[in-house]
């Protein structure tokens, strides 16, 4: 386990190494952040109370998004360098070391969210609060469940994008399924709009697909709409498909590990 | 041998099997027999070369021998266990460098792939320091250290890997290529270093290379695979008798002379009063000389040994060389 905490801090570290991409990146999130809010404020005025929210809560989903578009990796993450090791062989490489595969990516990657998360997320929070009135928790309880909402959120993306990389095993190019996987995780993660505006069926699937993990749930603990047995449940909601996730990817990985140790990849 | 064989190669075989495009749809299927019936035993401590033209089965053979690959038939063992099976369980006692991979984390400095090494294999911290020492020194490490990855040279990449699989002191080293792309000094310093792990901690070498300056400095035992096949497996003097090739003794006498006339030389070529003389690589110089110095005023003279390259060269004929 401290094998894997050291590759959790070197995850963090290296991109902590990047200062001005960083604060790039912060103000790109709050130029974003801007123009979505001011949208999203035309649409509330016409539609008050559109999927629940308030216009309050729907401006402070904006700025939630835009804190949490990186570290919950919703453009992708480490999946373009594992495919790498995956098309040119070195993944072998990585068979012998006793270490485990997943374990190790996740340890990476859960320290590249941890900076995403101060680096990325803080400032461009602090920035729409200063220009809208946002919702703040109204208890160090909420805060709580938002950060443990935020890292299920965090090894859901992973496990996601850990499935999608593993897929280069069978898939002579895997760009199309990496594409996918982010127009995916943008639309069905409430990126676009919270997913309790779509009505029906649609709505229904879409909060309940493993995407909505990545913000639509940390949104609302954010936001006290799931308090008690209802926010119980989302954190529920996010535990179960983190378990079935990481399982998926378990097997994926032993079935390509043996294509590979069998065929030679 | 018996009980002593760190390594051994019973009969192995692997087949790839590989689909080819044959016309607009159709795809071929057929085999590769990268490896084709290897057998051969390596005691600890030795430092052997594994060596061969492109495509001979090398690295197919090296890792089948992490257990990355499994054999298609025959049986591997490393120090008494299958690597296919316990891949995990060998892994902590192998060292292994392929030249063309890296294992080292790209965008962090060396240092902190070496601090990940230390954890995955749990080296003892005292242990940890004085190996990571040595491989500083020896390997000329200390400015590079704290460099990232991705910015160091290929020569200086390749001595962070060879670093990096030693720091756990394993019992069994496999090199392929390991100076591969590297210039003079470096694979001067590389070579060096690897002398001195196998001297100190007897740590058992198999070495795959092209630059067979890496073999006649390391090791004394040598395997030459061909199409999958083991082609010879000896010493390297034995080489060249199997090779049938040919050493060349040069000669000064103190004057000019027409070509000379002793049993079991042929001169090839005459300049002034130097002359070449041709003889089978097997035979032993010594008599010759006392022939020639009893029948001609001999001055001067040397021995040339045949390359080891066109050695190999005529016994892989066929294939398109090392
Ligand atoms: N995964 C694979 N699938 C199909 N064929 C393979 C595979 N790996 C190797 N081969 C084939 O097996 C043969 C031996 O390859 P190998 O890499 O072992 O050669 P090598 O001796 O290391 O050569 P080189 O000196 O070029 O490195 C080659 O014909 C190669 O094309
Ligand atoms: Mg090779």
């Amino acid at each position: 386990m401290r094998l894997y905490a050291a590759v959790l801090v070197r995850g963090f570290r290296r991109y902590a190494t990047y200062r001005t991409a960083t604060l790039a990146g912060v103000f790109t999130n709050t130029v974003f952040g801007f123009v979505i809010a001011y949208t999203y404020i035309a649409l509330w005025r016409v539609r008050p109370h559109l999927g629940g929210y308030d216009l309050g809560q729907a401006v402070t989903f904006v700025w939630l998004g835009q804190a949490m578009l990186m570290t919950t990796a919703l453009f992708g993450g480490f999946e373009a360098e594992l495919i790498d090791r995956i098309r040119s062989g070195d993944v072998a490489t990585d068979l012998y070391r006793p270490a485990d595969l997943q374990l190790w990516w996740l340890a990476r990657d859960i320290g590249r969210a941890g900076f995403h998360l101060l680096g990325r997320g803080v400032l461009p929070m602090a920035a729409g609060g200063l220009f809208f009135p946002l919702v703040w928790p109204a208890s160090p309880g909420v805060w709580a469940a938002f950060l443990l909402a935020v890292a299920l959120g965090v090894v859901i993306s992973f496990a996601l994008r850990y499935l999608v990389a593993l897929a280069a095993f069978w898939l002579l190019d895997g760009t199309g399924i990496v594409l996918l996987a982010s127009l995916a995780a943008i639309f069905f993660s409430g990126m676009l709009l919270p997913l309790t505006v779509f009505p029906g069926a649609l709505g229904v699937l879409a909060r309940a697909l493993p995407w909505s993990a990545l913000l639509q749930v940390p949104a609302d603990v954010y936001l006290g709409r799931d308090t008690g047995a209802r926010l119980a449940s989302a954190l529920g909601f996010q535990a179960v498909w983190a378990v079935v996730l990481l399982g998926a990817g378990r097997l994926v990985q032993s079935a390509a590990t043996r294509r590979v140790v069998v065929q030679g990849g | 041998m018996g009980t002593q064989a760190l390594i051994r190669f019973e009969d192995v075989e692997k087949v790839f099997q590989v689909r080819r495009k044959a016309g607009r749809l159709r795809r071929e299927r057929h085999e590769v027999r990268a490896v084709d019936g290897i057998s051969f035993e390596v005691p600890r401590g030795e430092m052997v070369g594994y060596i061969g033209p492109n495509g001979a089965g090398k690295s197919t053979s090296v890792k089948m021998l992490t257990g990355i690959l499994m054999p298609s038939a025959g049986r591997v063992t490393v120090a008494g266990i299958d690597p296919s099976r316990e891949r995990l369980r060998l892994a902590r006692r192998i060292g292994v460098v392929f030249g063309q991979r890296t294992t080292l984390w790209w965008d962090l400095p060396l240092r902190d792939s070496y601090e990940l090494v230390r954890r995955m294999y749990r080296v003892p911290d005292a242990r940890y320091r004085a190996n990571l020492d040595r491989c500083v020194e020896l390997l000329d490490l200390a400015d590079l250290l704290d460099v990232p990855v991705r910015q160091l040279s290929l020569g200086q990449r390749m001595r962070g890997d060879i670093a990096a699989a030693l720091l756990p002191d394993p019992e069994v080293l496999y090199l392929d290529e390991p100076t591969i792309g590297l210039d003079v000094i470096s694979k001067a310093k590389v070579r060096d270093f690897l002398r001195e792990v196998n001297a100190e901690h007897g740590t058992t070498v198999l070495l795959t290379t092209h630059d067979l300056t890496d073999i006649e400095q390391l090791c004394r035992r040598v395997m030459v695979i061909d199409h999958g096949r083991l082609v010879y497996d000896g010493g390297l003097a034995g080489l060249h008798a199997i090779g049938d090739s040919e050493r060349v003794l040069v000669v000064d006498f103190d004057r000019e002379l027409p070509p000379v006339e002793v049993d079991g030389v042929r001169s090839v070529r005459v300049e002034g009063p130097r002359q070449w003389l041709r003889f089978p690589a097997s035979a032993s110089a010594a008599p010759l000389v006392a022939r020639l110095a009893a029948r001609y005023p001999l001055v001067d003279l040397s021995v040339r040994e045949p390359a080891i390259e066109d050695v190999i060269g005529r016994m892989c004929a066929g294939s398109q060389g090392l």
